[in-house]
């Protein structure tokens, strides 16, 4: 299949790239990558030729060290060339381990810091509203964020204020749980007042079809079951990953896994 | 000055379109009528700072123009991180306004005191910080700055200098001209100024935003090389701004503003500016002082 080379691509460019430069969150890219790809290969109406068209939709990967997930599709999808792609983490780079807006074409929000992506999606959505801009915004948060209060608060002004041009797609993976456990956010976001679906982050059909749910007057919290470290069995829900940048004989290892 | 706040802000809502208003649950009584005529862009957007701070942003990132206003702790120190990244760091304009300034609600407790506001929002690079101090500066200073693309601080306080000066933002003004020493009187620390100096052969500086520092206006006018800095916030912000200023030139800097320390007493503010020595014969003490060196 297509996406799956596409994807099988795209995680050998994290790897490889990641190990090269020495940083950045590989397992978290990983969980996000199929979302990202469905997202930006078949939802979301943006032009990598005009990035800031005020008509377009929004995308703002609040847990922003999954960066290296969204540069490898941004990437794929001429924001920027391979040469900057690869530049990644390098002192002059526009990539870094956390994207910024003012450098990188087609980022939308510098995220970091989590429990601020999320809020500033809520605002953009308003934003629409206010301007009649019938576009969509869309927030990836991670399970773990959702330990962030922010995340509840702004689930709470996002019901409230009906923001039905908004979509929070939770990235499930469940590593935070030895800390926090968050558990049923489907539950959770419904009772807050939002319309929610569950599927299985890994799918890209699923993804798709639930990216497509009709909108209704609520926000809708799409809740994506994945594994960190998706693709790459040496780094599957193993936590020592996190941060962690595969060696010269683990990537090889990892990369030949992929073939 | 939050009778002029609404008539302000409410004024601009009504020639902008692109002004949008968040109320954190305070001065929704004053601003009713702006309910009622702009519904789409105002918002008592509830008990939630942090969260309003980002979505501001992302209000600010889609071409509009936010105005956030609430009381000054939970606006600057609840909200800091969202004020630096989501502000500062992405480069976006924004308007914050707060009200209890430092301890004007003094019987509240130190939960509701912020002498800690223009000292740590001064680390924010980009940031603006104004002290307007009558009702007609602040009108004059919103209007110059709110579309600018900043973030930008108004400060507002319970106290207030008994005359509007023709005020500029980012400048300071010169309100009189003496040899002895140069006084700066930072927003409504010009008012105990004032009287403290009115016999006295001083400079007086009124600063009502300290951010951007107006460089100039000290280098002009601090020949006599001492300098007494009456600071109406935590004291030392902009000691190291007037050094900046003045180099090569040395100066002595006498340095007046809130001690560093929680103000556990209750009552009222003017007598928290007793006890603390704001009063303008303990400023004019100093002031002589300072000339005799």
């Amino acid at each position: 299949m297509l996406a799956t080379n596409e994807i099988k691509k795209m995680i050998s460019e994290i790897l490889e790239i990641g190990s090269k430069s020495g940083e950045g969150h590989i397992p978290s890219a990983l969980s996000v990558l199929d979302i990202l790809w469905v997202l930006y290969d078949r939802v979301l109406k943006v032009d990598s030729k005009n990035p800031r068209d005020i008509n377009r939709d929004r995308f703002i990967l609040s847990k922003g060290h999954a960066s290296l997930g969204l540069y490898a599709v941004l990437a794929r999808k001429n924001f920027f060339s391979d040469e900057v792609w690869r530049s990644f983490g390098s002192f002059d780079s526009l990539l870094g381990g956390h994207p910024d807006r003012n450098k990188v074409p087609g980022v939308e929000a510098s995220t970091g810091s989590l429990g601020h992506g999320f809020p500033m999606a809520v605002g953009m959505a308003l934003a629409l509203r206010i301007k009649n801009t019938p576009a969509r915004v869309f927030a990836l948060i991670g399970d773990g964020e959702a330990n962030e209060g922010t995340i509840w608060e702004s689930s709470l002004l996002a019901a409230h204020h009906k923001l039905s041009n908004l979509c929070c797609i939770v990235d499930s993976n469940h590593s935070t749980d030895r800390a926090l456990l968050v558990n049923n956010l489907s539950e959770k976001f419904k009772y807050f007042g939002w319309d929610t679906i569950e599927i299985d982050g890994h799918d890209h059909d699923e993804i798709y079809a639930a990216l497509n749910t009709p909108i209704s007057r609520e926000p809708l919290a799409i809740i994506a079951n994945t594994i960190k470290g998706h693709g790459v069995k040496m780094m599957e829900n193993d936590p020592s990953w996190h941060h962690r940048i595969p060696s010269a004989q683990e990537l090889g290892e990892a990369l030949s896994s992929l073939k | 000055m939050r009778k002029q706040l609404v008539k302000t802000v409410q004024s601009i809502l009504a020639t902008d379109d692109n002004v949008v208003l968040l109320l954190g649950d305070i001065g929704v009584w004053g601003f009713r009528e702006a309910f009622k005529l702009y519904p789409e862009r105002v918002f008592n957007i509830g008990i939630l700072e942090q969260s309003t701070i980002s979505l501001s942003a992302g209000l600010s990132m889609s071409g509009l123009i936010p105005v956030v206003h609430t009381i000054a702790p939970f606006l600057v120190e609840r909200a800091y991180e969202q004020l630096k990244d989501d502000f500062g760091y992405q480069k976006l304009g924004g308007n914050f306004i707060s009200v209890g300034a430092s301890y004007d609600y003094a019987a509240l407790g130190c939960t509701h005191h912020c002498p800690a506001d223009v000292g740590i929002l001064s680390n924010i690079p980009g940031m603006e910080i104004i002290l307007p101090s009558t009702a007609q500066e602040f009108d004059t200073l919103f209007k110059q700055t709110y579309t600018n693309g900043h973030p930008t601080y108004f400060r507002l306080s319970e106290r207030q200098n008994e005359q509007s000066y023709n005020i500029e933002f980012g400048k300071a003004h010169l309100v009189k001209q003496g040899k002895l020493a140069t006084v700066i009187a930072v927003g409504s620390m010009l008012k105990p100024v004032l009287a403290a100096c009115q016999d006295l052969d001083v400079t007086i500086l009124y600063y009502t935003t300290v951010f951007p520092f107006d460089v100039e206006a000290v280098r002009q006018n601090s020949q006599s090389g001492k300098i007494i800095v009456c600071e109406p916030y935590y004291s030392g912000v902009l000691a190291p701004k007037i050094l900046e200023a003045v180099y090569p030139n040395s100066v002595v800097i006498k340095q007046i503003g809130v001690p560093r320390q929680f103000l556990t007493n209750y009552g009222k503010a003017e007598e928290h500016d007793k006890e603390l020595g704001f009063t303008a014969e303990n400023i004019k003490q100093k002031v002589e002082r300072l000339i005799a060196l």
